[in-house]
């Protein structure tokens, strides 16, 4: 479809557009550049007065970089975010082969998506504490549980182990996202043209050649969407960890997210060096996101759009010789 | 033959399949469900055996434990409602209009700011926080609501997502009819675009209230005064010492908080998880 307007309506395209860019000018960008400048600062203290200039600009980031409880809050992000998403994947991927399977229909799918969902509406927050409680020792329940069933004869103090406690954020995690992650793989597959399944059909592949030869080569973005948007939500976490035990015990939860607020927000007011870490964040999600672009550009597509700008091209010559203007 | 051995095949794959999601949908449930049932539990009960399917009589007992301190759920929601509906609808409302900008009207710096929408779309509000607290701070806007909510006009991923609606459901005839009888661009916005674009605009104002009502970063940083905490500041008080002794009580508040999820949960699911789906094809 062509779509012609007169020149005169241009300006209304930048005046509607003005509430969104006031608003992100002075939300997003001035903090994203004031960010910044603070890490080149040696900002400490509520109180701007008191900020000065450093001797050397990255000193900062030289302490942030240096700084062994940032390296095990980065390898903790990292760590957590594996033993979360890697079952999490898994878990979803079987999930989306058995709700889409054409050969057993399974029944009550409708239900089991509303209640694999539900875990991820609820309040982080709440449910942090909720875990909290549940492995409280000695009489938590699910020391209650364990001692009652017989899996052990004593109650065991979860919280005190570190990698215990690892495994429980990241369970949480993986609780709360893996509804969500069978949801988006289940419409990519259903997004698959059903031609393809039938000459599978025709052709006597079975239900796993399909799943491998067919499904997962063809949800191959949607699967890095997940990949990469998962990773960027993981590099933020901070919800779980700070109110499941405030990044304990000796550090083994404290996320990155984690650690920037506790250089910043708990007291000790250090927002230069909270800064530099931010910023180092902001390059590695970026770094992600960009990857995620760069990966999801399929080729076809690069080429269908090659040819639709040669198209424009030769759209705008005409009509410019017609004395119009050439539109999208 | 083939024929028995495959449909043997087929029951053992779905008494397998439903045994896994039996188990995972108790996986889901048990934790709210022995929350709510604690909730009106005694905290001796809940020492005594923390686990039971039947419910006490403590509720209030339970309830009478906040007064006085600085846990109020009631105060909570108000905060929250107040936060969560202002933003929402600034959010929808100026990311549909972004929307149209971008989808109506030719103008020469329509494709480089689509771009820095997208660029932009998956950076998340908290790496940049230093920088935003900071800015409040200076002008006065630490413990002030709008601080929260006025930000949500400029949601690059509602943009998003908008926009993709709009290019697939709105027919430019209409607008071109709406402009020959005389209607004014913003009007024809108001009256005549709006509402084509309801189904995105509910679906997008589910997930940002859900997202406004649960978000802890920044309302933990910029809201510092008991009188404006929201719900998830007031969970995170139940963290707190005076609660350590408190199961029931603690039980209860995390049930309060939890329940008008639940209850908006299970009205729109239907919709919820359509909404869902739909985000994930929009990559």
């Amino acid at each position: 479809m062509k779509r012609r307007k007169r020149l005169s309506y241009a300006k209304y395209g930048y005046m509607f557009s003005i509430p969104f860019v006031v608003a992100f000018l002075l939300f997003s960008l001035y903090p994203t550049l004031y960010t910044m400048v603070i890490g080149f600062m040696g900002a400490k203290g509520l109180d701007t007065a008191m900020w000065t200039s450093l001797d050397n600009p990255f000193q900062n980031y030289i302490t942030i970089l240096t700084n062994k409880s940032f390296q095990q809050s980065i390898g903790n992000t990292l760590w957590i975010w594996m033993m979360n998403f890697i079952p999490q994947i898994l878990l979803a991927l079987l999930l989306t082969a058995w709700f889409t399977t054409r050969r057993t229909k399974l029944k009550g799918q409708g239900f089991f998506k509303v209640i694999f969902y539900m875990p991820n509406i609820i309040t982080a927050a709440t449910i942090a504490i909720l875990f909290s409680t549940f492995f409280g020792y000695p009489m938590g329940p699910v020391n209650d549980l364990i001692v009652r069933f017989g899996f052990v004869d004593s109650p065991i103090n979860f919280i005190i182990d570190k990698t215990v406690s690892q495994v429980i954020v990241a369970f949480i995690q993986f609780w709360m996202w893996y509804g969500y992650t069978m949801l988006i793989l289940i419409s990519g597959v259903l997004g698959i043209s059903p031609d393809i399944f039938e000459a599978a059909d025709i052709d006597g592949a079975n239900t796993f050649q399909q799943f491998f030869g067919i499904t997962l080569p063809n949800i191959r973005t949607i699967l890095i969407y997940t990949l990469v948007t998962s990773l960027i939500g993981g590099l933020n976490m901070f919800d779980i960890p700070r109110l499941y035990l405030n990044g304990g015990p000796a550090g083994s939860t404290t996320t990155a997210s984690l650690f920037i607020y506790n250089q910043a927000f708990a007291g000790s007011y250090m927002y230069g060096r909270a800064s530099a870490a931010s910023m180092i964040m902001f390059v590695i999600i970026v770094l992600a996101s960009l990857l995620l672009f760069w990966l999801m550009r399929d080729k076809d597509e690069v080429a269908q759009n090659k040819m639709m700008k040669q198209n424009r091209k030769a759209q705008a010559l005409a009509d410019k010789t017609a004395g119009g203007r050439g539109l999208l | 033959m083939t024929k028995v051995s495959s449909r043997n095949g087929s029951i053992a794959f779905k008494i397998f399949a439903y045994t896994l999601c039996i188990l995972l949908t108790i996986l889901s449930i048990f934790p709210f469900l022995i929350m709510f049932i604690n909730a009106t539990r005694s905290t001796y009960e809940i020492q005594q055996s923390a686990v039971t399917l039947i419910p006490g009589t403590d509720l209030l007992n339970n309830f009478d434990v906040y007064t006085g301190k600085t846990f109020n759920p009631f105060q909570g929601f108000v905060n929250s409602m107040i936060i969560s509906i202002g933003a929402t609808a600034l959010n929808i409302y100026f990311s549909t209009l972004t929307a149209y900008a971008l989808v109506a009207y030719n103008w020469r710096a329509r494709g480089a700011f689509f771009s820095i929408i997208m660029g932009v779309m998956m950076i998340p509000a908290q790496v940049t926080s230093i920088g935003f607290y900071q800015f409040m701070y200076q002008i006065g806007m630490v413990n002030n609501f709008l601080a929260l909510i006025l930000p949500a006009m400029a949601a690059p991923a509602t943009v998003f997502f908008m926009r993709q609606y709009m290019v697939a459901n709105l027919p430019m005839d209409l607008l071109e009819a709406a402009r020959i009888d005389g209607s004014r661009e913003f009007s024809t916005f108001n009256r005549i675009v709006l509402p084509i674009m309801k189904p995105a605009m509910a679906t997008q104002a589910i997930f940002s209230f859900v997202g406004n009502w649960n978000a802890l970063f920044l309302p933990l940083i910029l809201l510092t005064n008991n009188s404006n905490y929201t719900m998830p500041i007031m969970v995170s008080l139940l963290k707190g010492d005076i609660y350590k002794t408190e199961y029931g009580a603690v039980y209860l508040g995390l049930s309060l908080t939890v329940l008008p999820l639940f209850v908006v949960y299970f009205l729109l699911s239907k919709y919820i998880i359509a909404g869902v789906a739909l985000g994930g094809v929009k990559g």
